[in-house]
């Protein structure tokens, strides 16, 4: 290696690492920004310093201790679990035995259900919202942690596919051998095939927890009792009482914010895959 | 809840279907033949009444003047959709989705330069790989909230440009050009992540060897993207573009909590929702939800005639 290799390869690497800094700084300074205001006393906000000076006080959670209380922040987390909770159990029920019942059984119609899955994964939930409105007004759901829970559970076309891509995955003979020793088709639905799906189940859970987590268009839809904020409506709602104060507002996200990066940095790994698979199908 | 029922009415069948071989009585067979549907009534009574229903309706309302309450509607015909292509105010949302789709072109190709940087030897690579993909799991509205600040006057973007000495005084949201750049480039800093995850994941698909021969062969970097990743990471590539083009055209959560659709950021689906649930004209959105719905499925169904993708057979 002689003449001008070693020099552009120099250059190249630099360019490679100067870009990620240059990343890193557009990802986590609006972050950061946010995280320091939180921090600042009222008065510290109003002296008109600019958004980069540090906080005079680093463990000043004042403004965490009103957004929490004022912000209704405790029912607002209380909510959103309760509905986590269905959602995702109600998820993962359904579309392991959806993927069950068309992996494993030869039926009349079974070409018709599937099509009927697949064009519905076609249609985004945000353009049939204004008649969906009605149908879950209807059945008296409006107003309730029932709408959401339902509508979840009810449109997850993705954890179908991911159910199914895993129920292929495993032996047809461990059905047959079950089925000689007299297991019907449901015994060997719970005691075989969905201990099977453990991979399956930790990516739908993931998947789904974090969209339900971070939805804001179905509550604020469905339910717009203040009684009934989930997180994302919530701390919509601080655009009103809290108006100009940057500090208490700043809270409330860094506070929505904190338990999806406890969650990232403990189950990166599965993070990224179950998403890979999600959206790859 | 309801699943329920689906499980208790299966045990019954356990006993009957046992005995296959000798020649299965009438009530096996008739059990044999319901069991699929045992598991399948509650998935399909969902995915009737939130997915295929509302769409039946949708298209019925959309030839009504239906105000959503009101328990009288009259069939208009084809009103709504006379209006809504000859009233400039409501056609000019889908221009407003042009930004959001020159973002998504940004975003597409700077996912792809992370993506294939990072699928080599980089230090501090999960370290990398984590802020670029943090964002994507962000609550919406705390982005929102977060960019508000961002765009503020004095906020974190005056701030930094006063560092390198220049003084804007220039309110980002204020005008609807400024506006709706800083929203478009909110979107690709939230969902670029996802972009670069997928891309990611295509790249490190390809066998290692490939690159071993190809480096052998005396291929440089940009070579061995053009042969190698290119074509290995295309199935992605249509799918990202998909995902793209829907997505700008039915923007909503970043526009709808900074500005509410002021100072024309007004998107598709705020304009939507405003008809709908503000003005209770259940008819003309509902006309307009199917117009959008067409362009998206026109779009896909365009995207599986370039490419056909042999991975969705589900049968």
């Amino acid at each position: 290696m002689s003449g001008p290799r070693p020099t552009r390869r120099i250059v190249a690497r630099t360019l490679v690492y100067l870009s990620l800094a240059v990343a890193t700084v557009v990802v986590l300074l609006p972050l950061g920004v946010v995280f320091l205001t939180s921090l600042k006393s009222s008065k510290e906000m109003a002296d008109d310093s600019g958004a980069l000076t540090l906080p005079g006080n680093l463990l000043n959670f004042h403004n965490y201790v009103t957004a929490f209380q004022d912000g209704r922040m405790l029912s607002a987390f209380g909510n959103t679990a309760f509905i986590l909770v269905f959602a995702i159990g109600g998820t993962v029920v359904i579309g392991s035995m959806t993927a069950y019942a068309i992996d494993r059984f030869t039926f009349r119609f079974r070409k018709l259900v599937v099509a009927l899955f697949l064009v519905a994964a076609l249609v985004p939930g945000v353009t049939t919202q204004v008649a969906t409105f009605q149908i879950v007004n209807s059945l008296g759901l409006f107003d309730t942690r029932w709408a959401p829970i339902v509508l979840y559970m009810g449109t997850d076309i993705v954890s179908i596919y991911i159910f199914l891509q895993f129920v292929r995955s495993i032996p047809v003979s461990l059905d047959e051998s079950a089925r000689l020793d007299g297991a019907g088709a449901f015994t060997i639905y719970w005691r075989i095939i969905f201990p099977l799906l453990k991979p399956a189940i930790a990516t739908v859970v993931i998947v789904k927890g974090i969209t339900v987590y971070n939805d804001f268009y179905i509550p604020f839809l469905y339910m717009p009792s203040q009684d009934l904020g989930v997180i994302s409506t919530s701390l919509f709602r601080f655009r009103g009482p809290f108006g100009a104060h940057w500090e208490t507002i700043s809270a409330g996200a860094v506070l929505v914010i904190l338990p999806t990066l406890v969650v990232f940095l403990f189950l990166q790994r599965f993070i990224y895959n179950g998403f890979t698979r999600g959206a790859t199908r | 809840m309801t699943d329920t029922t689906a499980k208790t009415a299966v045990t019954p069948a356990v006993p009957a279907a046992a005995p296959t071989p000798a020649p299965a009585p009438r009530r096996a067979r008739v059990w044999r033949g319901l069991t699929p549907w045992l598991f399948l009534v509650v998935p399909l009574a969902l995915l009737i009444t939130f997915t295929y229903a509302p769409i039946a309706n949708m298209v019925a309302y959309s030839f009504t003047d239906w105000d959503g309450v009101s328990p009288q509607l009259h069939y208009t015909g084809g009103h709504n959709y006379a209006e809504l292509f000859t009233r400039s105010d409501l056609f000019e949302v889908f221009f407003v989705s042009g930004y959001y789709l020159a973002a998504s072109a940004v975003q597409i190709v700077v996912a792809l330069y992370f993506a294939t940087i990072l699928s080599f030897d980089v230090r501090f690579r999960t370290f990398f790989k984590g802020v670029l993909f943090f964002p994507y799991l962000i609550n919406g509205v705390a982005i929102g909230f977060v960019f508000l600040y961002f765009f503020q006057d004095g906020g974190t973007l005056d701030s930094v440009l006063a560092l390198f000495g220049y003084h804007s005084s220039h309110a980002w949201l204020g005008t609807p050009f400024s506006a709706n750049v800083s929203l478009a480039g909110v979107s690709v800093w939230r969902y670029l992540g996802l972009n670069f995850v997928l891309f990611l994941g295509a790249i490190q698909s390809i066998p290692g060897e490939l690159y071993e021969a190809a480096e052998l062969d005396g291929a440089n970097r940009r070579q061995q993207f053009r042969h190698i990743i290119a074509p290995g990471i295309r199935p992605v590539l249509t799918l990202t573009v998909i995902l793209s083009v829907s997505g700008s055209l039915s923007a909503f959560e970043i526009p709808y909590i900074m500005t509410g659709g002021a100072t024309g950021t007004e998107t598709f689906v705020i304009q939507t929702v405003k008809l709908a649930f503000q003005f209770n004209k259940t008819g003309l959105a509902s006309a307009a939800a199917v117009v959008l719905l067409l362009i998206i499925l026109a779009v896909t169904w365009v995207q599986r005639r370039l490419v056909p993708d042999d991975k969705v057979d589900l049968v």
